[in-house]
């Protein structure tokens, strides 16, 4: 790994821990994005940290560009020497896949797919050498997901599974983006899942779609009263597969503000991940039991 | 008192100078694409220059007034009139309840910008009134005005008529018009030759223009260098793992068409930038029509900081001169 900074324009410093994705790229990403938070440089106004890199915006007439990009390269021994640990919090959210919408969206685009032939379910199981749509989506939901990113669009969490790197699902995204995607689609593009937050355009596969609202800008949902914006990097995901009979339960329970997610204070510690990645995830999911 | 929509344009939309703190959740700053027009119009009727106002796209609204009020509109010569009659553009003006304002056809720009007395006083979200309507914040209920809004307008005095912004302080783009980049974020990704081709080539402002950005096509295809690509990024060359985008940056998707990415910017994604137009150029990108033809010219921090500079100090000369 190695990091590079450099200038986006006159008002952002953009720092990247690696050219490569990985939980250490995006924990050290993480980390020296709360260091600058933590050191308050006068004139900052967002940190917006992603995958495994993170953007400072600031104004320049308050701390001149050099002096900025001079003090958060100072910030990078801290990081480094950070604990790779996090106290978080695992989320269940239930996922209806082969859902009858994205099924309907995505035979709208076929066109603009690699594999007009099938579903897009069909080619990723496919191309990431499944013997079933089945056996895929069971590798989809059976292991843990960071949220390593919150973005794009309001809100829309972008997840990075929690297994070794060989065992990482890999697509790539439509030949050209949809102009349309159903509101709460689950997604996937390059090595990351996502949830669309809302409708619109999109290019990640469509492998399903939640019952669970995650953007609430007026916010009546009772779990979004707090914040309109459910997801924040650093959470970790359990998908919970079920059927159109509890999807439409759900649905209903979320529009009768009745429903939230099952959700259990976690400790997350690389290293001790690192060591045996299926125990530890199984630890993690198991903290859900007592939500 | 209200603003009465009477027709709403193309897509006219109330805008302020933003909600700045959220983009790390995919909340774009937002706000009035020129800021120096917007700015302008509300010192032209003695508003706080942060206050909404509207921003009409190449066709102007028609609007009547529920109470006498002062108004002004810039940005884009968009041809004003007041009950049918010719008014003055850049310029206070004074308007009695139950006249309607109205608009020509578009001769220069794209944006204008239509100041109140008293500002538009629409609940804010997250701080400020400027539509977002991708996630259906500020504006009217998150969205554009339309035909039937009755928009609540705050208190405040009239000012007198005919102040107005010297034409020399009324800033726009040129033809071709010049907008000046700094390289930098993903840059390297491109050859030399491309990197040179990016600068020398005239581009064109394509159909596809809005607040989100701005697509430039008509210059070469730009080639990148030779690569393995790097674990979670995607196989095209302009791939990259999904970072932050900079507001300004210049995506070019498989090296075809750049997009400026604008106000309402998408917080990240998977295709490179090769850097940013500069902070003083933003204003300049809202007044461009589609088919207008565009020169990046490459600039380095120095110059991009003394522009900076240059247009703060224009837009206190606006206030020293209405002040």
């Amino acid at each position: 790994m190695k990091t590079r900074y450099t200038y986006g324009g006159d008002e952002h410093v953009y720092v990247e821990m690696d050219e490569e994705m990985s939980l250490e790229a995006f924990f050290k990403s993480l980390s020296m994005s709360n260091a600058v938070r933590e050191a308050d440089i006068p004139g900052v106004t967002e940190i917006c940290p992603a995958n495994a890199s993170f953007q400072v915006r600031y104004n320049p007439d308050v701390t001149p560009p050099e002096e900025m990009l001079s003090r958060i390269k100072d910030l990078e021994h801290m990081a480094d020497k950070a604990e790779k640990r996090m106290t978080t919090r695992i989320i269940e959210v239930p996922v209806y896949y082969q859902d009858p919408w994205t099924h309907e969206t995505l035979m709208r685009f076929r066109e603009r797919h690699q594999d007009p032939s099938g579903s897009d379910l069909d080619y990723a199981a496919r191309i990431n050498g499944y013997d079933s749509v089945e056996a895929f989506i069971e590798a989809h939901h059976s292991q843990p997901w960071f949220v390593s990113m919150v973005g794009f669009v309001s809100g829309l969490p972008f997840l990075y599974q929690l297994v070794e790197r060989d065992r990482q699902i890999q697509v790539p995204k439509y030949l050209r983006p949809r102009t349309d995607t159903p509101k709460q689609t689950v997604g996937y593009g390059g090595s990351f899942s996502c949830i669309y937050s809302v409708r619109g355009a999109g290019g990640y596969q469509m492998f399903g779609i939640t019952p669970m609202t995650i953007y609430d800008p007026r916010q009546h949902v009772s779990y979004l009263s707090d914040f309109m914006v459910f997801f924040k990097p650093g959470d970790i995901v359990k998908w919970n597969p079920i059927d159109r009979a509890e999807y439409d339960r759900i649905l209903a329970a979320v529009e009768a503000n009745t429903w939230a997610p099952r959700i259990a204070e976690v400790e997350f510690d690389l290293d001790e991940f690192n060591k045996d990645m299926v125990g530890y995830n199984a630890k993690l999911m198991e903290a859900l039991n007592d939500a | 008192m209200t603003l009465k929509i009477v027709k709403s344009g193309l897509a006219t939309t109330i805008q302020d100078l933003g909600r700045p703190g959220y983009f790390h959740l995919g909340i774009p700053e937002g706000g009035a694409m020129d800021r120096l027009a917007l700015r302008a119009a509300n010192m032209l009727v003695g508003n706080p220059e942060d206050a909404a106002g509207l921003e009409a796209v190449f066709m102007g609204p028609e609007i009547e007034f529920t109470r006498d009020a002062s108004i002004a509109i810039t940005g884009a010569e968009l041809p004003v009139m007041i009950d049918g009659e010719p008014r003055e553009t850049w310029t206070s003006i004074t308007v009695k309840a139950g006249q309607v304002l109205s608009f020509g056809f578009l001769q220069a720009g794209a944006r204008a910008y239509i100041a109140v007395s008293g500002g538009i006083a629409t609940e804010p979200d997250l701080g400020s009134r400027s539509t977002y309507p991708i996630g259906a914040l500020g504006g009217v209920g998150g969205r554009a005005v339309q035909p039937g809004d009755e928009l609540p307008v705050g208190d405040a005095p009239l000012v007198a008529e005919g102040r107005s912004v010297p034409p020399a302080l009324r800033r726009g783009p040129g033809n071709p018009a010049e907008l000046r980049v700094l390289t930098g974020l993903y840059w390297y990704r491109l050859t030399e030759d491309a990197g040179r081709r990016f600068f020398e080539d005239t581009w064109t402002v394509a159909a596809e223009a809005d607040r989100m950005g701005y697509r430039f096509k008509g210059g070469r295809p730009l080639d990148f260098v030779d690569r393995e690509p790097p674990f979670g990024a995607g196989a095209d060359p302009s791939n990259i793992v999904d970072g932050c985008y900079s507001y300004g940056s210049i995506q070019v998707p498989g090296g075809t068409e750049p997009i400026v990415l604008h106000r309402d910017a998408v917080s990240g994604g998977g295709y490179f930038t090769l850097g940013a137009v500069i902070s003083a150029d933003m204003d300049l990108i809202g007044q461009l029509q589609p088919n207008t033809q565009v020169k990046f010219v490459n600039v380095d921090m120095e110059t991009a900081l003394a522009a900076r500079a240059e247009r703060k100090a224009t837009i206190a000369k606006i206030r020293q001169e209405l002040g």
